[in-house]
């Protein structure tokens, strides 16, 4: 039986409870990311057959020599990582609106930044580990070490700057019936600061450039991240209400 | 308990609400009939803060929209046409879920509270792509009613269901509505809510244009009523 009294839940949180439901409905949106990824693979598998054939193709389709292979491999990558980041995004907020489910968590009594927070989390975790596989493979394929600490510093990133726009992106695009093309259109002119830092800095790293050259980069990529993650915290709630 | 002043909807150049006034009494059921494009959908949206009210006045259990969305929402339950549930999750791990987004205390024994209810208990652990539509539905009431709210909204929660499932869910909506909540249902279809509901309104063209207790009149009288109505509008 249904023996809830109906008031029960109605009393309004203090300000440490309230971060502290904030910081929890993260933490589950994650979490229920994951687990629904874990049953389906549905997400990571595309972005990662994806990726490999984007790394596969270009070896085949630039025919390097090993000089000129470590000019182009930041380019590469992030191509790569580009293409099948917006795969993810495209396909996770899709999950969402088909059945649904977005309005169950619109409908939930919490900010709707933690929302947006817990999906641009979930994301991130999928293109990392989509990177995490891609990294090895492209190291072998191109004959170049890319685990480096400061190149493993630039992927971080600019995945994190890639992922916090797409998030905030895709929510707007999966609102219209032309959701599959209208990201990438949305996406990539607003992307572009963040990849171009991230391939001038990954190059830097890999050429083996003094640290006073590739800063300013690695500067533009933290205040991409910054401004973004700010910007996103603000208008979430706006670009998902009706 | 909703308290509804000249609300105005439009999208665009398209209006859809036409300056609608309704009043819904503590405990009172309410259904809410129509033809379809008769703005049920958007009005119930603006009643569970899913949209905004382009001009007028809603006032739900004390709480102004949409300024004070936020601190409604602990106190609203929305089943729609749609579950709003995760196919690759478990029954038991969707409300799970949702009983944390909600904060629902005592979650894992409100847990196996609602299961039985929506009488999901024997399928808990059972992935909700393997439930039929019937099955959704019901766990979906039982998301909608795991945070115990006082006000439920239904957008035609019929809608797509076999006769066998229509009876299981009309089971449910009766203990759901017996417990003293505030219930706004939208349908078109007459059969199904009258029985189920204390007032019958006739929402047409963005306003309320009849409403009618159900003391007041024949379940077999309803269908006039509602022609004379529409005709009337």
């Amino acid at each position: 039986m249904d023996g809830a009294p109906v008031v029960s839940h109605a009393k309004t949180p203090g300000l440490l409870e309230g971060m502290r439901l904030y910081l929890r409905s993260i933490a589950a949106l994650v979490w229920k990311d994951l687990a629904a990824e874990l049953r389906s693979r549905e997400l990571l598998s595309a972005m990662l057959v994806f990726a490999l054939l984007v790394i596969l193709i270009f070896n085949f389709a630039l025919e390097l020599d090993t000089r000129t292979r470590a000019t182009v491999t930041a380019g590469v990558l992030w191509v790569t990582f580009a293409f099948a980041g917006t795969l993810g995004l495209n396909r996770s907020m899709a999950m969402e609106k088909d059945r649904g489910c977005l309005d169950g968590l619109l409908l939930a009594p919490v900010d709707r930044s933690a929302i947006y927070f817990g999906k641009a989390i979930g994301n991130l975790i999928f293109m990392i580990l989509v990177e995490v596989i891609v990294l090895p493979i492209y190291s072998v394929l191109y004959n170049i070490n890319l685990f480096q600490g400061g190149l493993l510093l630039v992927i971080l990133l600019g995945s994190l700057g890639y992922v916090a726009v797409g998030t905030l992106l895709s929510a707007m695009a999966v609102q219209t019936r032309t959701r599959d093309i209208l990201l990438p259109i949305l996406l990539f002119p607003v992307a572009i600061p963040v990849l171009i830092a991230a391939v001038k800095s990954s190059t830097g790293f890999l050429q083996g450039l003094e640290m006073a050259e590739i800063s300013p980069w690695l500067n533009l990529l933290l205040v991409y991240d910054v401004v973004f993650i700010a910007v996103a915290f603000m208008v979430f709630d706006y670009v998902v209400e009706e | 308990m909703i308290e509804v002043r000249k609300l105005v909807k439009r999208f665009g150049l398209k209006t859809v609400l036409r300056g609608l006034d309704f009043h819904v009494e503590p405990g009172e059921f309410v259904a809410l009939l129509g033809p379809n494009g008769a703005g049920k959908t958007t009005f119930l949206r603006i009643l569970a803060s899913l949209s905004r009210p382009t001009l007028g006045e809603v006032i739900i259990a004390n709480h102004r929209l949409p300024a004070q969305a936020g601190a409604l929402r602990r106190r609203i339950g929305v089943v729609s046409h749609l579950p709003l549930l995760y196919g690759e999750l478990t029954a038991e791990e969707n409300l799970r879920f949702y009983g944390r987004m909600y904060a629902v205390p005592g979650l894992e024994a409100r847990l196996a509270e609602v299961l039985d209810l929506v009488g999901l208990a024997a399928r808990r652990r059972d992935l909700v792509r393997t439930f039929s539509r019937g099955m959704q539905q019901r766990l979906a009431i039982g998301r909608a009613v795991l945070h115990a709210p006082e006000v439920m909204l239904f957008d035609e929660p019929h809608t797509g269901l076999d006769q066998e499932a229509c009876d299981m869910l009309e089971e449910v909506l009766r203990e759901v509505a017996a417990r003293g909540r505030t219930v706004v249902m939208t349908s078109h279809d007459l059969a199904r809510v009258a029985d189920l509901a204390s007032r019958f309104d006739v929402l047409s063209n963005g306003v309320i244009v009849a409403s009618v207790q159900r003391a007041q009149i024949q379940p077999d009288d309803l269908l006039g009523f509602y022609r004379q109505a529409l005709r009337s509008a």
